[in-house]
């Protein structure tokens, strides 16, 4: 069953085309990873699908719906930030911080829940500002999941975070794709980790040059070498500029 | 000599009011300051004084004046703000020069109403009548109320605004009635501490606050205790000493703000110094 659907995407900005007539689906339970050099357009993607920019060309669908019909499939969805921009010293529990935008009904149950599945259930009651980067981002896929959401879209979630964290981090997903069948949708410029994790991967870069299976496209060399040629060449265009 | 006083008709109206206002100020502070907009106050504020000096010069009740301009301004600039992408500094740069010069020119041109300003620009809680006191506890209840029905929603759109988009609440509308809300706080906060000190009201029992706790409902909770005894104890000190109310209020809040921080400094030397202890 495909949950997300999106046909011929365009984006640009000031007659700058960051998005180029993008379509792929993805089906339940995929684990899509989403690669591409820095200014591919991956954010952009992200944006136009959790409906912070309208202002594009082509349809996205959510479980079936044009998202600029309906804003309901935001409830259906659970999204981490490359890197979560807060008050450092915003006064707010880590339990506070992850029931933010539930209702009143179930909410203590619901938060405790939320953090064992990343095991921070012990930390609950400290001060999110407190913590390190890595466990800032594990509470925001507390917060991410805390409404049990069908699809998770994670934008480069491991930016700045050490090893130890990001392997930690890494597992968490994994068991959240494989165990409870969340569907995931996740960009990272990490390729090692994407072959290891991902189902499918999407490689984009303003265009889409390639959508299907992740072993597809790291068992061939061509695919392999257009790609770091490709995120070369934007990257000589970004000094370029 | 404490008790005789707080038989006084205008004694008792100034306490309900302080603390209503005091109240009010304190939780609309709480969502001002971590949005990093602790200046906004000050600049609603010099708005009110344009809307003030407008009434007083049209012969119109001045604090319906002052309502209305500090509301459209506010409103008319958080729109340009959003629509231009200005920053907030520079938005209350121009709404605090843009009252000024109003009410300058307002009293440039009336040549006579000095000393009804100075009663708006210093605050004159003693002299509060007892149809400000029921106005002003009418719309604190109605802010209060309205805080408290849209918490969840405004913790989340002051804790990271494109997170609380993405889970669907309508940031961009609650903005604009946390400025109505702010607005009105101001213009309401004038008969307790007036126009110049009204924002210290709305930052100093918050960043007090603040130093203290971990979660933002006890964050919220202590900073609506240090601004409603800051209220209490400055109104009444100054009636004993015969000085501004307003002065004491403020000077009061900025006293628990300096104690605060001793003991926060010390306690955090303590703990310095036994980690030290445990390492050697």
């Amino acid at each position: 069953m495909k949950v997300v659907e999106i046909e011929n995407l365009t984006v640009s900005y000031e007659n700058i085309l960051a998005l180029d007539n993008i379509t792929f689906s993805v089906e339940e339970k995929d684990f899509l990873g989403i690669i591409g050099p820095n200014g591919a357009g991956k954010t952009t993607l992200f944006s136009c699908m959790l409906g912070l920019t309208t202002n594009y060309q082509g349809t996205i669908k959510f479980f079936g719906s044009d998202i600029k019909k309906s804003r309901q499939y935001l409830h259906k969805i659970g999204y981490v930030p490359q890197k979560p921009v807060f008050e450092k010293n915003f006064p707010a529990t880590i339990e506070e911080v992850v029931g933010m935008g539930l209702g009143q009904d179930q909410t203590k149950d619901k938060i405790d829940i939320a953090l064992q599945k990343v095991w921070l259930h012990e930390l609950g009651k400290r001060r999110i500002g407190d913590l390190s980067g890595g466990q800032q981002q594990r509470v925001f896929i507390a917060k991410a999941l805390v409404n049990n959401p069908q699809i998770l879209i994670l934008d480069e979630p491991v930016t700045g975070i050490d090893a130890q964290s990001m392997d930690f981090f890494y597992q968490i997903l994994h068991d959240l794709n494989r165990k409870e069948g969340i569907t995931i949708i996740w960009s990272s410029h990490d390729l090692d980790a994407v072959s290891r994790l991902a189902t499918k991967v999407a490689c984009l870069n303003r265009t889409l040059f390639f959508h299907g299976i992740s072993k597809d496209f790291f068992h061939d060399e061509d695919l392999l070498k257009m790609y770091s040629e490709s995120s070369m060449q934007m990257h000589m265009h970004k000094h370029e500029d | 000599m404490t008790f005789e006083i707080l038989t006084y008709g205008f004694m008792q109206r100034a306490l309900v009011t302080g603390i209503a206002i005091s109240l009010m100020c304190s939780v609309v502070g709480l969502f001002l300051v971590l949005r990093r907009y602790s200046l906004f106050g000050d600049a609603l504020a010099h708005a009110a004084f344009g809307g003030i000096a407008a009434g007083l010069y049209l012969g119109i009740y001045p604090l319906w004046t002052a309502f209305v301009v500090t509301i459209s301004s506010a409103l008319g600039l958080t729109s340009i703000k959003q629509r231009f992408q200005i920053s907030g500094d520079s938005i209350v740069a121009i709404l605090l020069s843009a009252g000024l010069a109003m009410g300058v020119i307002l009293i440039s041109l009336a040549k006579g109403f000095t000393v009804d300003i100075f009663s708006f620009l210093f605050g004159s809680i003693l002299l509060v009548s007892l149809q400000n006191t029921l106005l002003i506890l009418g719309l604190s209840g109605t802010i209060l109320v309205i805080i408290l029905l849209l918490y969840r929603q405004l913790v989340y759109a002051t804790f990271n605004e494109e997170q609380a988009k993405v889970s669907g609440i309508r940031v961009d509308k609650l903005n604009y009635l946390l400025v109505v809300i702010s607005a009105i706080t101001v213009v309401s906060s004038m008969q307790l501490v007036g126009i110049l000190l009204t924002s210290s009201l709305i930052v100093v029992p918050n960043v007090t606050a603040v130093l203290f706790s971990r979660g933002f409902k006890q964050t919220a909770i202590l900073s609506m205790a240090f601004a409603v005894f800051s209220a209490i104890t400055g109104i009444l000190t100054s009636y004993v000493f015969n000085v501004a109310p307003s002065g004491m209020i403020v000077l009061i809040s900025i006293l628990i703000f300096g104690t605060s921080l001793a003991i926060k400094s010390l306690r955090t030397t303590n703990k310095f110094a036994k980690k030290s202890k445990i390492i050697t």
